[in-house]
């Protein structure tokens, strides 16, 4: 179980949260405008890395603000945490 | 008692404290200190249980957790009995009862024994290869599969004991209190470090406590002694706190660990009353130092498993620590230096050796001369092929080993026993560090894994990190703790080490024998019965992973998890496939490190406190009036209201029928209540909604139906336009707080721009619903100042109303088909209004609904239930609700999956009613549905949602899912039964009422 420093709240258990997710995936402005498969693109794929993966998570017992977190998933060691609509981090 | 097997005791037995105990019936006799393992070995016993697979008598082998075989039952027949207890960990007191395992009638005399005889037809995979065909026969054999295996029994009786969850938080914890954690706690917590050590023993001090031997000493002190000193330091430093009889049962990610306390096993039964028998610790540590030590290594020979023959450090530790003497002629089989050790310290307290069988050929140390000088025979160069004796070691036979160590040569010597010590060298525990996600590497001087890469902020200390001797722990330990805890001195810089110690070593996994494999049986897995013959099964039958030979060949999947025994299987397949150790991997090793009790892990969260239950405002009011609960998720809601012994089916058909009939009332206090406020609120149900929002004028309500994005119905419920900006969303009892979720995560996420704010309003309101003919007089009754005409309040219309000078907000809306109030209160009001409608719906009969009534209501008005009419398959389109789809908004949650092409295909499930041949036959819910039974394969067209008998048309009535049965009103199906069809004809859903006539009634 690890520890997430909610941008909100800081250090918090990771039982407090609850995960969303792949993050950065925008839902279409214009929905009806996309062919079938445009939109399951949306819909269905997601990436499952081993690795760095950037992903939502919610602060569920807590402040209950979205934000997003960088993951190794090899290993679970957290390398950024920022904001909703801030920049991932490129490095 | 025959013979007196107790030698001088050591300190920590106390003899002057008798304690008696029962094994299998008898009673004997041991010491404040034992545990059973030391007691039955102090009485002789060595035969303890019966081996898994072949019933092959077995007996103590280790002197700790990581005991394969002395597993017993303790307390049978009683609540507090417990299987799969190792004798080496239980600490004896007064009234102790312990029975032997995996045995029938006893342990002398079992009749699974046969399996030993049997078993060159039980070889590994036999279970699979035979019992998994045919397949139906699987329940039959599984049958004599459970009776003859099994290991002991669980208890039938609740659990009489407490158990509880603590967090602990530290800066640094140690793990193991042998020297090296001993070390490490003192230089800890003496920088200031909030420290906790913990050891899975009763005491301190490891091995090095009961080491008394001359050839080891520290600073010209016994080893013992100088350590006994240490512990006495460290017990008072202030931020040091120590706790024994605690296990680490896992290492996660992020030095969160779990342990185990365990405060009450070691005393009498009648003193535990009232007491936490185990706490399980839930660690935060900023730095974790593991010190687990190392487990001693069997070794793989034929016959390798007679009770008698126990690891030679075991043998030690009895005789040091314990007192006991195994044997009173003990034989050593060994590849390095440890056995040494031991028969210096059997010799030194008058126990007979009568040799010592060496694999290496030339070797010499200190140890082994001074074993020479005591004329203890060495056979050096040699390996024992057999041994004797059916429930005690008799006799070894020995025979010299070949220079590669492949064969034996020469010619057989027997030498007689009741005792074999067996000494592999020694394996690092590094099962937690492994847990944590620390990589391990292979050193190949000793063949032994030891850590490589941390995966936290974690260190490996001492002999787990294979610095096995004491010179090496002194000198590598003080320096490794300098470094983890930035400090700039440390009290252990200097030390004069006396070890005797040689380190070499002749490493055989599979140790040959005069006889060809077949014929032996040199187990790996005691417990699980797997020998070095199976593992080589496995790999001829093509298994190379070794995670699939562990399966295959149950290694390592006992109770033990293979602590024993996993390195020569590794070793076997290395040798046999000729892939390097290193190469190999090792197996996962899972938490538990040892077993952990199911109280433990559910602590307090037993009976009533298991889950959260939720109760209305009205609650009380059911209880009183005899109603009978069903669980929604964590709500406690009235089902129905039996009256003078009437079943469920009676009381539903009554309730049912006056609710109709005369008026009904429903606690609705569960539904999901969310206050939605803002400039943009209109826009987001909109958005979040499949129908229009924005011309719903202030004071009307709307059903909504909300989808996911795939398109799949998710809830559905009655909002309300309470002001300009201001709604009141009404969602399934189920749902609320998803529902909640999903709406805060498009707002934060998706819609940022929107001016709009979500309250959970849930449990601010109780909820009574009034439904029926008669609801107009009843709740205008106690509401007289407003005017409940049709003009000022017409269905699907809200009133800010008072009872009294109490605001409410009364809501025309139905779920029952019925012309129907919502009256929402503050929720402290709630029983107080119910009863109020209560006493004015006296004259009209009111009747108290349950939740069966209000499902089959509904039902008989096709209305829906989100899942259970629906699963996440359900489109609106399939629910015959293409009404509240939109088709001018541009744009709403799921709207672009409506028209996939998958969600537009003719032949989906899609909700119908159902209606029987025989108007009195009920279908079963879940029931499939078919149309032509003699048509082989058969076709599930789908299945029965929902059925009731319906008082009020007097017959049958369901729903159901139906492949493309939109089109298919009026056919005719089938519903296949166990011994019956049940024909029936596709129906409307809608089955009462089609009009509406009855809401405007
Ligand atoms: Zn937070």
């Amino acid at each position: 179980m690890f520890v997430i420093n909610c941008p909100y709240c800081g250090e918090r258990e990771q039982s407090e949260f609850k995960a969303g997710g792949e993050a950065h995936i925008i839902r279409p402005k214009q929905p009806t405008e996309l062919s079938d498969d445009q939109w399951a693109e949306y819909l269905f794929m997601r990436k499952n890395i081993k690795g760095v993966q950037f992903e939502r998570w919610i602060h569920t017992h807590g402040c209950r603000k979205w934000f997003n977190v960088v993951r190794d998933t090899s290993n679970d060691v957290i390398k950024a945490v920022y904001k909703m609509g801030e920049k991932p981090p490129t490095k | 008692m025959t013979k007196n097997l107790r030698v001088k005791t050591s300190k920590l037995i106390d003899e002057t404290y008798k304690i008696s105990f029962k094994f299998n019936g008898s009673t004997y006799y041991g010491y404040k200190g034992d545990t059973l393992a030391s007691a039955l070995l102090f009485n002789d016993i060595h035969l303890v249980g019966r081996s898994f697979k072949y019933h092959r008598p077995r007996g103590i082998m280790t002197a700790g957790s990581e005991e394969p075989n002395a597993i017993v039952q303790l307390h049978n027949n009683t609540s507090r009995t417990e299987p799969n207890v190792r004798a080496t960990e239980i600490e004896i007191y007064e009234g102790l009862e312990a029975s032997s395992q995996n045995c029938w009638p006893s342990v002398n005399f079992d009749i699974g024994g046969i399996n030993n005889f049997l078993s060159p037809v039980l070889p590994a995979g036999f279970y699979y290869k035979t019992f998994m065909w045919p397949a139906s026969f699987w329940e039959k054999y599984e049958y004599f599969i459970r009776k003859s295996a099994g290991l002991g029994r669980s208890p039938t009786e609740p659990d009489p004991d407490i158990y509880e969850h603590k967090y602990i938080h530290c800066d640094v914890l140690i793990i193991g209190a042998g020297i090296a954690g001993i070390v490490a706690a003192k230089t800890a917590a003496k920088n200031g470090y909030k420290t906790l050590l913990i050891d899975e023993k009763p005491y301190l001090g490891g091995s090095t406590i009961y080491q008394n031997s001359e050839h080891f000493k520290i600073n010209n002190q016994i080893s013992s002694s100088w350590l006994e000193k240490e512990i006495n330091e460290i017990k008072k430093i202030e931020n040091l706190e120590i706790k024994t009889r605690t296990s680490v049962a896992a290492y996660h990610g992020y030095n969160f660990l779990l342990a185990r306390e365990n405060l009450t096993d070691h005393i009498p039964l009648e003193q535990r009353n009232n007491k936490i028998r185990h706490r399980l610790l839930k660690i935060r540590a900023k730095k974790v130092i593991t010190a687990t030590g190392s487990l001693e290594r069997p070794l793989i020979f034929n016959n390798n498993d007679r009770p008698g023959i126990l690891l030679s450090s075991a043998i030690e530790k009895y005789a040091n620590f314990y007192g006991v003497a195994c044997g009173e002629k003990n034989v050593l089989f060994t590849n390095n230096d440890s056995a040494y050790e031991t028969a210096l310290s059997l010799y030194q307290k008058g126990i007979n050796v009568e040799a010592i069988i060496d694999n290496r050929e030339e070797t010499d140390s200190k140890l082994i001369k001074e074993t020479e000088k005591n004329n203890i025979k060495v056979y050096k160069g040699y390996t024992v092929v057999d041994t004797y004796g059916y429930k005690r070691i008799n006799k070894v036979s020995i025979m010299q080993l070949s220079k590669d160590g492949q064969k034996v040569i020469g010619s057989k010597i027997s030498i007689l026993c009741d005792c074999l010590g067996i000494s592999g060298g020694w394996t690092p525990a590094v099962h937690l560090f492994t847990q944590s996600g620390g990589k391990l590497k292979f050193r190949d001087e000793d063949q032994v894994f030891i850590p490589k890469e941390y995966s936290s902020d974690q260190i490996s200390i001492g002999s787990c990190n294979g610095d096995f001797t004491l010179d090496e722990i002194l000198s590598t330990v003080p320096k490794a703790i300098k470094k983890f805890l930035n400090l700039k001195k440390i009290d252990y810089e200097d030390f004069e080490i006396k070890s005797s110690f040689n380190k070499s070593k002749r490493n055989i996994w599979l140790l040959p024998s005069d006889k060809i494999l077949g014929k032996t049986k040199p187990f790996v897995d005691y417990q699980n019965d797997a020998t070095a013959k199976d593992i080589k099964l496995a790999l001829r039958e093509g298994f190379r992973s070794i995670e699939h030979v562990k399966r295959y060949t149950t290694t390592g999947m006992g109770t033990d998890q293979g602590k024993l025994g996993n390195m020569h299987a590794l070793g076997i397949i290395s040798e046999t496939t000729g892939s390097k150790m290193g190469e190999l991997g090792t197996t996962t090793f899972r938490p538990p490190y040892t077993p952990l009790t199911f109280g433990t892990i559910v602590g307090r969260s037993v009976g009533e406190y298991f889950d959260v239950s939720r109760k209305t405002a009205i609650h009380e009011w059911h209880v009183e009036n005899k109603a009978e609960f069903e669980n929604v998720g964590q709500w406690k809601r009235a089902w129905y209201y039996p009256k003078n012994g009437e079943n469920m089916h009676d009381a539903v058909q009554r309730e049912s029928k006056a609710a109709r009939d005369s008026a009904g009332i429903l606690d609705a206090s569960t539904l999901g209540k969310i206050d939605i406020q803002g400039t943009d609120a209109s826009e987001f149900l909109n958005r979040v909604y499949t129908n229009a929002w924005s011309k719903l004028a202030i004071g009307k309500c709307r059903y909504g139906l909300m989808l996911n994005e795939d398109g799949m119905v998710y809830d559905d419920g009655v909002t309300t336009r309470l002001g300009e900006n201001h709604y009141i969303m009404t969602t399934t009892t189920g749902g609320a707080a998803t529902v909640l979720g999903k709406l805060e995560d498009y707002l934060q996420t998706e819609w940022p721009e929107l001016d709009v704010y979500l309250t959970s309003v849930t449990d601010h309101y109780a909820t009574v619903s009034v439904c029926g003919p008669n609801s107009k007089k009843i709740v205008s009754q106690i509401i007289p100042d407003l005017d409940f005409s049709d003009k000022n309040f017409p269905h699907m219309s809200f009133k800010n109303a008072k009872i009294g000078n109490i605001n409410c907000r009364v809501m025309r809306i139905s779920f029952t088909g019925e012309h129907s109030y919502e009256i929402n209160i503050q929720a402290n009001y709630g029983k107080s209004v119910w009863e109020k409608c209560m006493e004015a719906g006296k004259e009209f009969n009111i009747t108290p609904y349950g939740t069966e009534t209000m499902h089959l209501l509904r039902a008989e008005k096709g209305f829906i239930i989100v899942g259970q009419d629906t699963d996440a398959t359900m489109t609106p389109i399939d629910l015959q609700m293409d009404w509240i789809v939109s088709k001018k908004k541009y744009d709403f949650i799921g709207k672009r999956s409506l028209y996939r092409s998958d969600t537009i295909r003719e032949d989906r499930k899609q909700l119908v009613g159902l209606l029987t041949e025989n108007p009195n036959e009920v279908l079963e819910e879940g029931a499939q549905i078919v149309s032509d039974i003699k048509k082989t394969p058969i076709e599930m067209l789908g299945h029965v949602t929902s059925s009731y008998y319906s008082p009020n048309l007097k017959k049958s009535i369901a729903l159901g899912v139906v492949k493309g049965g939109k089109n298919m009103m009026g056919q005719k199906l089938v519903i296949p039964m166990e011994n019956k069809q049940i024909n029936v004809t596709v129906a409307d859903p809608v089955f009462l009422d089609k009009e509406n006539k009855r809401l405007n009634a």
